[in-house]
């Protein structure tokens, strides 16, 4: 049972680093706008042949 | 929208001949007759139009055109947008210092645009780089209409920037509350960290009572119990000291100034339930609330977050309405051939100054006319529904509109000191003094404490003496526990924030979701009358007289902006000729305008000009025209080479379905009275036409009256809703229960009410009182099922039959059933829209 000082410990450690990214990704920003992102992704794609300078053979 | 409406609409006509129905290549909308050239491959409604595709087609940028097919609605469209206005404000030191961050050797900027709809918007504006050297990036948010720009300041100046958006076709307005904005982004992101590390918290404390309620039979070891509880301690301490705070904080206001809040009940059972919980983990023994209070932090944090972001929604598109104002005006510098004109910005005026004020546009400052001679509406400044004529040497003041000719203003007053500027004091005071609203949920916040801590009490007092001082402790604490109002605290946001949202879509935008539990009431109503109940403009209702004038009054007026003129080629739209013209025309200054059409010399105007320039009534004309002032009519005349040979009745009607609107309120149980700056008779004219006693309709009000009756309504403890588009309107709306404005009022009056509609007219109104009246009814089945909840609760915690098992069960278990029954009612409640 003592497998539990390391497992309690690890699975702290686990949620602090979500929190740690989430705080992150909070003061960065990501948040502010939920709805444009979406929609800017879409664009990018299926857009017809729109030429980007710099974009090489991938 | 103040510019808009001195534009042509003429891409939303439609009586068409149908052998030429064609759309506009730019907007799709359909275009008039009139400008249809049958030559040409592609048709425009209107130059705006012409002008953006143009300027697409030529920065290749017509996939915007595929774009907008997948994602736009037809509905909405529009014909594009053009203020025709220069930006060189935006050039200006003032203007840059006040808007523009620099970052080494960039500059970034956030504008507004007028007109974004769509995600085909988004790529357009995103492509802004690719066809403006110089900015290096543009970021658009769809949700409010908000433009990031970075730019290099070295290369291409911010007026050329807000120009090639106006020429896409957006035009571009400066945002106002940046300060008030940034704070606003700062609460959120705070309560949103807030939130993550009360779930975090939560989810862990969770974890370890969870191994301690399976290993609470009897095989856990002593070692691991005490590891287990001095994490969900620590993991305790943390949400209610961080997260937590808000509602400690909330609590210890609550507290000083003697009233009650539904904070108060959540902070006695976090601070109850911490330090039992603490004491029973040292002397480790008894049991811990910790999970059960870690899941209440978060909950009800969720239930504000989600609250707080659905309410920035609506004051985002309410700082867009109000952005509408200009920036800028012209100043004349020097005198004779050294005469230059210089584009500043407001702030920069200073008394003495000499600024131009070109047809259509708002006077910057209050002033003494030095040059020319115009009309100046007044509509929004003081509620008077029929334009003035100035003159040389006549004082005018800033929040008027120029609807003449050009004119050049000696400024005497501006900023505070202007008109304008004193009615805004008026407001900021109505503001200040005006008492946040007492919510539903704060009244019975004090009723529940009461009861709270007399159960409380008398359940200490009764396992004190019948099982010791452990006992009792216990058990009262979790009867604080379970009695901590969570349903209703989380349910309550929630209903609220889906509320807020359900009006926005009906373009209700609600700045305070107070206001809902207000309307619900009804109460005293009082209504302005210009631009309120009526649509703020002349129509035609009578033209007494030869008919066949009517096509050459309709081709001599669609050159003047005059409110009249707009009015009659409006109404006139059916008799105009295509392709026939008014030629030499001149706006006279005495009330006329003369022009020649098809060689026939043609003057509209007062009877007073007609007579002085030769053209007197005959008899029949004569007794037409008394009869129609009588009815509070503007009579013009029309006369074809000095020939009076018509006369027309204009008056400032009603909207449609006014009086329909007015009898729902009424069913509501509202008291209307009309309060407005017009004379007298006008008022009681809309006052009776619309349904209503001409008794309860007041002319010739002062702002500072309306303000007075609104304050005497209140002293008299009677609820009352104000509901105005103007400045003069605006103090009354800020110190009113519930200030309403309405669409197409000044900015004023937008700072200052709690709603506003985006749509004309009082239907909107309506819409929104039956939905506070939804809304409050949800509330209170909230209140019930959580109250029985509770009661539930409670009685099993004085029996001494809650452990902490039970009260991590029961409280999600009741805040679920409470939301989802809250979610599902304000949707079953869903009808579509009867008064739109």
């Amino acid at each position: 049972m003592s497998v539990i000082y390391i497992v309690l410990p690890l699975a702290l450690a686990l949620g602090g680093g979500a929190l740690a990214a989430f705080l992150w990704a909070v003061r960065k920003g990501q948040f502010d706008d939920l709805e444009t992102p979406a929609i800017r992704i879409a664009l990018e794609d299926d857009v017809a042949p729109v030429t980007r300078p710099g974009r090489g053979s991938g | 929208m103040e510019f808009a409406d001195y534009r042509p609409r003429t891409g939303t006509a439609t009586t068409v001949d149908d052998t030429h129905v064609a759309a506009c290549a730019h907007c799709g909308l359909t275009v008039p007759a009139a400008l249809v050239e049958p030559e040409s491959a592609e048709q425009y409604c209107c130059s705006g139009c012409r002008a953006v595709r143009a300027t697409l087609l030529a920065s290749g940028l017509a996939d915007y055109y595929d774009l907008r097919a997948r994602f736009d609605d037809a509905a909405t469209r529009e014909p594009a947008r053009s203020s025709r206005r220069s930006y060189a404000a935006f050039d200006r030191e003032v203007f840059q210092r006040q808007h523009v961050r620099t970052t080494g050797e960039l500059a970034r900027i956030d504008l507004l645009l007028e007109g974004v709809r769509c995600a085909a918007c988004v790529w357009l504006v995103e492509k802004l780089p690719r066809f403006v050297p110089g900015v290096r990036a543009a970021e658009l948010r769809l949700s409010d209409s908000r433009v990031s720009i970075t730019y290099d300041p070295q290369r291409v100046e911010l007026s050329t920037i807000a120009a090639r958006l106006e020429s896409i076709g957006y035009p571009v307005h400066p945002a106002h509350s940046e300060i008030q904005r940034e704070l606003g982004k700062r609460a959120e992101r705070r309560l949103l960290v807030e939130l993550g590390v009360a779930g975090v918290s939560a989810g862990n404390a969770m974890l370890v009572a969870f191994a301690l309620y399976s290993g609470a039979s009897g095989d856990l070891q002593a070692s691991h119990a005490a590891l287990f509880r001095w994490t969900g301690l620590v993991l305790g301490w943390i949400a209610i000291l961080w997260p937590g705070q808000r509602f400690l904080r909330g609590a210890y206001g609550a507290l000083r100034t003697r009233t009650a809040n539904l904070d108060l009940p959540i902070a006695i059972a976090l601070v109850a339930g911490g330090l039992a919980g603490t004491w029973n983990t040292v002397t480790a023994r008894g049991d811990s609330y910790f999970d059960s209070l870690t899941l209440l932090v978060f909950l009800l944090l969720a239930g504000r977050y989600v609250q707080a972001r659905q309410q920035r929604f609506a004051s985002d598109a309410v700082d867009l309405m109000r952005a509408l104002t200009p920036v800028g005006c012209r100043v004349v510098r020097g005198a004779g051939q050294d005469e230059v004109i210089e584009e500043v910005t407001i702030a920069e005026l200073v008394s003495g100054d000499l600024v131009e004020v070109r047809s259509g546009e708002p006077l910057p400052a209050d002033g003494a006319l030095e040059v020319g001679a115009s009309c100046i509406d007044r509509a929004l400044l003081t509620g008077e529904s029929t334009p003035v004529a100035v003159g040389v040497g006549d004082v005018v003041h800033a929040g008027s509109q120029n609807v003449g000719g050009t004119l050049r203003i000696r400024v005497t007053e501006v900023g505070a000191a202007s008109r304008i500027g004193r009615l805004m004091g008026l407001v900021q005071e109505s503001l200040a003094e005006k008492p946040p609203i007492e919510r539903f949920t704060d009244r019975i916040a004090g009723w529940f404490v009461g009861i709270l801590t007399a159960l409380a009490l008398a359940t200490f007092l009764y396992w004190l003496r019948a099982a010791g001082l452990g006992v009792a402790i216990d058990n009262t604490v979790a009867l604080l526990i379970v009695a901590c109002p969570c349903a209703l605290g989380l349910a309550t946001p929630l209903t609220l924030a889906v509320a807020v949202g359900r009006a926005a879509r009906a373009g209700l935008l609600v700045k305070d979701a107070a206001v809902f539990e207000r309307l619900a009431r009804g109460g005293h109503l009082l209504l302005d009358k210009t631009g309120t109940i009526t649509r703020g403009a002349p129509t035609l209702v009578e033209w007494v007289g030869d008919t066949q004038l009517r096509a050459d009054v309709a081709a001599l007026e669609a050159v003047s902006l005059h409110p009249i003129a707009r009015a009659l080629c409006a109404a006139l739209e059916g008799d105009a000729r295509s392709g026939v013209r008014a030629t030499d025309v001149e706006e006279l200054l005495d009330g006329g305008i003369r022009g020649r059409v098809l060689g026939a010399d043609v003057r509209v105007g007062s009877l007073e000009h007609l007579a002085h320039h030769g053209a007197a009534l005959g008899p029949e004309l004569a007794a037409a025209a008394r009869r129609l002032e009588a009815v509070g009519c503007t009579v013009v005349g029309a006369a074809r080479e000095s020939r009076c040979a018509a006369i027309l009745g204009l008056i400032d009607a009603p909207r449609d379905g006014a009086r329909d609107a007015l009898r729902a309120l009424v069913d509501r149980g509202f008291t209307p009275e009309v309060l407005s700056g017009d004379v007298q008779g006008a008022v009681a004219r809309v006052a009776s036409e619309v349904g209503l006693d001409p008794a309860v309709a007041r002319g010739a009000v002062e702002p500072e009256e309306k303000l007075a009756r609104v304050r005497e309504l209140l002293a008299q403890g009677r609820p009352c809703v104000m509901v105005g588009d103007g400045v003069n309107d605006a103090a009354a709306l800020a110190a009113a229960g519930v200030g309403i404005a309405v669409h197409g009022g000044a900015e004023a009056s937008l700072a200052a009410a709690d709603a506003y509609s985006s749509r004309p007219g009082l239907a909107p109104l309506v819409e929104l009182v039956d939905l506070s009246r939804r809304t409050l009814a949800t509330i209170h089945r909230n209140l019930a099922l959580s109250l029985v909840y509770n009661g539930v609760a409670v009685v099993s915690a004085m029996l001494g039959l809650v452990d902490p098992l039970v009260a991590a069960i029961l409280m999600p278990v009741s805040s679920a059933s409470v939301l989802g029954l809250a979610l599902l009612s304000i949707r079953g409640g869903q009808r579509p829209r009867q008064l739109a």
